[in-house]
């Protein structure tokens, strides 16, 4: 083809510094291998429950599919305010301290955008999901990763904190329970990290897509200490706990001077969330409790099954209380973590991501999904204590 | 805990008690008790293997058989079904609601031995009114399992 426009001049220079996600790096590669399994995804393999797809069919059956008001339909609101202050004892408005988005990622961003100027920086718990520091550094904002240790159960701790703060620390991003280490912050790790926060200006993302998948207590968020919402920006959203991932829909709850400002970036860059999954997320949130129980009952039997096993076969692992990730420790292999991804998938054909898609202190772990059949994840065990075996008989030469 | 390990095993009763104990967060040598426990107190009848038959003995011919019965005295439906599940060919007797009383499934290596059986075992106990035979033509699923093989799990390697 002849170009007669120089693509790299077209392009911004933010966004070609932009690195692409590790995430799908392997699964790249795994696609053009014959009988890969992956254990990579991070989303349900539950179906929707029927009830949601129904609401959704009768919306498809009515007339009008339209744009909505730009935060997201009233009733939807009204059941988010409700949900939130069930499970948190927090009241938000549901006429100005909510907008409806698209997914938990454009809240994520909504946030980000609003808040952050060239030069800000914003501190964010590593390892974690890999949309953030991206998203930062779009904006002119500094990324200072904090990294948590295996020693702290993942946590994050205040003194790190602390330590990190300085005069242009504009905001905290907090992912529990995390995507990848399957971390979760009980109320006692809340309180220090409120305390630091307490006498600043900075503001807390927390990012609680996973709040419904926990496993022996319920999940606390820092909305819930004293000050703290009105320091918080708390995101959510239908993907994970309801097996909603396609539908594209989450929410954001925050002080009302903030969702003000940040529902007009929804508004010029978005106008509305999806009609027919707002409506869907309506039923989910009114009639799908039980849903979730049966999910994440589930999920807890896999989870103790692959925690098990990953120790069993010598690779150290943490016991996750959220999400649906194991983060074992390869340490003990004697490779870096984008070497064992990648033997194992060469190997025994099997996809995992490397920890350090998610941080450099992901560095020495790998990412297990569980979202998977008992019967998908038993396979893939199999295939990875073969794939051990064999580097064990290696280094016994 | 009892649910959680009827569920697993109904899935795959293979699994060893190690991968059973990790699965419900105790240890191997629980697993097995739970597992004998279960067994002892006949929660837990027998494990059976489910086949697909094309690969693996296309001849083989199964029905199921819809009888009428006139129930007998003192015990019902009882001593009629016990007379039938006592042949090898029938697979399984139940007694059912609606237009007939028992279903039977039957297994027999052709389409005349299950025929013969209809005809000279079935229909010729004291108080079977009328059968119905239905040659079983393809198995789509048994017992949760898709015979066909289920779809693999491609998320995110497309």
């Amino acid at each position: 083809m002849l170009s007669v426009i120089d693509y790299d001049k077209a392009l911004s220079g933010k966004i070609k510094k932009m690195k692409p996600s590790g995430i799908r790096k392997f699964f790249d590669i795994a696609g053009t291998m014959e009988g890969v399994i992956s254990l990579g995804v991070g989303e349900p393999d539950f179906s929707t429950p029927w009830v949601i797809r129904k609401a959704a069919i009768q919306v498809l059956e009515r007339r009008h599919i339209v744009y909505g008001p730009n935060k997201g339909l009233a009733p939807l609101r009204t059941a988010i305010s409700q949900r939130i202050e069930k499970k948190h004892n927090v009241h938000y408005d549901e006429n100005n301290q909510i907008i409806v988005t698209v997914g938990g990622s454009e809240a994520i961003d909504l946030a980000v955008r609003g808040l952050i100027d060239p030069g800000d920086e914003v501190l964010i718990v590593e390892p974690s999901f890999v949309c953030y520091a991206p998203l930062v550094e779009l904006v002119g904002g500094v990324a200072v990763p904090i990294p948590t240790k295996i020693e702290n159960n993942f946590k994050l701790m205040a003194d790190e904190l602390k330590s990190r703060i300085t005069d242009c620390t504009k905001l905290l991003i907090l992912p529990f329970p995390n995507n990848p280490t399957g971390a979760i912050m009980t109320r006692e790790d809340l309180e220090p990290i409120a305390e630091v926060l307490r006498d600043t200006n900075i503001m807390v993302l927390s990012d609680e897509i996973y709040s419904e998948l926990t496993y022996g207590r319920k999940h606390f968020s820092i909305i819930e200490l004293e000050g703290m919402a009105e320091r918080t920006i708390y995101v959510n959203g239908f993907s994970k706990a309801y097996a909603m991932t396609g539908w594209r829909l989450g929410y954001v709850a925050a002080p009302e001077p903030i969702i003000t400002q940040i529902a007009k970036i929804h508004q010029y860059g978005i106008m509305c969330s999806p009609y027919i999954s707002q409506n869907a997320a309506i039923e989910a949130l009114n009639s799908c409790d039980g849903e979730i129980i049966k999910m994440t009952d589930e999920y807890n039997v896999r989870r103790r099954y692959l925690v098990g096993e990953f120790n069993r076969l010598g690779l150290t692992c943490f016991n996750p209380e959220g999400a649906f990730y194991v983060f074992p420790c390869i340490k003990s292999t004697g490779l870096t973590s984008e070497e064992f991804c990648e033997r194992l998938l060469y190997e025994e054909k099997v996809a995992t991501v490397p920890g350090t898609a998610f941080g450099e202190s992901g560095e020495g772990h790998i990412r297990i999904s569980y979202a998977y059949s008992m019967k998908h994840l038993m396979e893939a065990m199999h295939r990875i204590e073969k794939f051990l075996k064999k580097l064990e008989d290696e280094k016994n030469g | 805990m009892k649910n959680q390990i009827i569920s697993i095993l109904q899935q795959n009763a293979r699994v060893s008690n190690t991968e059973l104990g990790e699965m419900l967060g105790i240890t191997p040598e629980q697993a097995a008790a739970e597992i004998q426990r279960l067994e002892n107190e006949g929660v837990i009848k027998g494990y059976s293997v489910i086949l697909d038959d094309d690969k693996y003995d296309k001849n083989t011919v199964y029905a199921t058989i819809e009888l009428k019965v006139t129930p007998q005295r003192d015990c019902g439906f009882d001593d009629i079904a016990k007379t039938i599940m006592m042949y090898d060919e029938v697979e399984s007797v139940s007694l059912v609601s609606g237009s007939y009383d028992l279903a039977v499934k039957v297994r027999g290596n052709d389409l005349k031995d299950v025929a013969f059986f209809v005809s000279e075992r079935l229909s010729t106990i004291d108080g079977v009114l009328s059968t119905a035979t239905h040659f079983l033509l393809k198995k789509y699923k048994e017992k949760g399992i898709f015979i066909d093989g289920e779809e693999p799990d491609e998320r995110g390697l497309c």
